[in-house]
């Protein structure tokens, strides 16, 4: 029983390691290695920085077939976090515009910068910090998790997806309701950090190495 | 509802070891740094820093081996500041399981370091620190100017063009600190923080001069911050974090309760 945490090049994966570790007695390894990706049981896809370089570097490390070979597949459990959440939609509006996975239909979309607060302040981007998951479906990855939990979000960019039936949480934001939990068959993910989202969090990621889809 | 303002608890470092005493009733040793940041994560704290004020650099291992056990038991966002000078040193602490840098004195010396720092790792980990100081005279256009080395070395950058020129540069997070009042417990200097908030589109952490409770809502309402840091309120038991949380909560402030 092997959980991989997929290493394309972008970003700090030892908060998630560590995070799920705290969850599991199983093995958690960081990987680049197709074998090793093959041969774990479940995958967890994580994300940070710009969509051009994420989408860029799984092209540069080969990896990108194999993660849509896996997507298509869809025989064993997947967690996608943060820009991880946003590469499986048709399409990203950063960086003037990337083609993404289109393992879901919808796209990814710029908060607007002209959002206030009521005491009349800025409502800064990226939207930094903890807010609430709505939880719009049941999901076994809500297990446990009370409706409207707080979860930690750092992101300039939100998942607008077109097929409600894969929206499983939203998020508010000024005017914006983003898409911060969704999913289909044997994949579910995530915008906000489970790994950094104390309790919540953790038992987040617990029912993920528990999922059985 | 919608996102909640932070309260991030402020950790001075040595050699690993937390000093300038933390008082929880029933701790082991107060300068436990895991202990220490459980017991703050227990308490609902959404962020904790450590300010890494180590001086020599054999002993900043035992900073990092001090990361890294803190991440391995306490999943809120860390950030490590003091001491950052290029991309290996973000790099060790990333690694150890940081969250975000701060960047402090490196900023003012080579700006191109916060650039190339962005570049690098990614906005979302590039906390840039600014010490800011009021110049003006009585009566003039409120200025504030960058300082370093704790406030004694004016450096001639005004503050508000600063703030903007390193969010330009690729700074996720700005940690505001109105040096004039560090330490005087009389409240943040709500002009700058406002100034600063105002300008710039990423979230402005505002530290310096905390004494109460009001001065933590003023911080949040009158300077527009989206967080605020505070470090001896709480380390000496004047207030606890869920009572700060609350009395914010009472004036309208969206907190993560």
């Amino acid at each position: 029983m092997t959980i991989a945490v997929i290493d394309y090049g972008m970003g700090n994966l030892h908060s998630v390691a560590k995070a799920l570790e705290h969850v599991t007695h199983e093995n958690v390894i960081i990987t680049r290695d197709p074998r090793c990706i093959r041969g774990a049981t479940r995958l967890v896809l994580p994300g940070q920085g710009a969509i051009r370089d994420c989408m860029g570097e799984l092209e540069r490390t080969d990896l990108r077939g194999l993660v849509q070979e896996l997507l298509a597949r869809q025989d064993k459990p997947l967690l996608g976090i943060c820009v991880g959440q946003q590469m499986l939609l048709d399409r990203s509006e950063e960086n003037g515009g990337i083609d993404c996975l289109g393992f879901l239909a919808g796209n990814v979309k710029r908060f607007p910068a002209d959002m206030r607060d009521d005491h009349g302040h800025r409502l800064k981007v990226p939207h930094m910090g903890w807010n609430l998951a709505h939880q719009h479906h049941a999901h076994p990855l809500w297990n446990g998790i009370d409706q409207d939990e707080h979860f930690y979000f750092v992101h300039s960019y939100y998942v607008a997806a077109a097929d409600d039936a894969t929206v499983f949480g939203s998020t508010d934001y000024g005017r914006v309701t983003a898409h911060v939990a969704i999913g289909r068959d044997a994949t579910f993910a995530v915008q906000f950090h489970p790994e950094k989202s104390s309790r919540a969090g953790l038992r987040l990621l617990e029912n993920f190495v528990n999922w059985a889809p | 509802m919608g996102l909640a303002k932070r309260i991030i608890p402020c950790l001075d470092v040595d050699a690993g070891r937390v000093v300038k005493g933390v008082n929880f009733i029933g701790i082991r040793d107060a300068g436990d740094p895991v202990e220490i940041a459980q017991r703050y994560n227990q308490q609902g704290a959404d962020e904790i820093t450590f300010l890494d004020i180590t001086a020599s650099h054999e002993d900043r291992d035992t900073t990092v081996e001090m990361v890294e056990r803190i991440a391995g038991e306490v999943f809120i966002p860390l950030t490590v500041g003091g001491g950052i000078r290029s991309c290996d040193d973000i790099r060790t602490m990333l690694n150890a399981g940081a969250d975000k840098v701060s960047i402090n004195t490196a900023a003012v010396t080579n700006p191109d370091f916060v650039h190339e720092a962005a570049e690098r790792f990614g906005s979302q980990c590039i906390v840039v620190a600014i010490d800011a100081k009021k110049v003006s005279a009585e009566g003039e256009p409120d200025r504030w100017e960058i300082f370093t080395h704790g406030g004694r070395r004016p450096t001639g950058l005004d503050a508000v063009e600063w703030a903007k020129k390193m969010v330009d540069y690729g700074a996720g997070e700005l940690l505001l600190t109105s040096m004039d009042r560090d330490g005087t417990k009389v409240g943040f200097d709500l002009g700058v923080t406002l100034a600063i908030s105002e300008a710039v589109t990423v979230p402005v952490i505002a530290s310096g001069g905390v004494g109460n409770l009001d001065h933590l809502v003023e911080g949040v309402t009158k300077g527009g911050a989206d967080a605020v840091l505070a470090a001896s309120i709480f380390h000496f038991g004047e207030y606890t974090i869920p009572e700060a949380k609350r009395y914010m909560a009472e004036r309208g402030i969206e907190m993560r309760l």
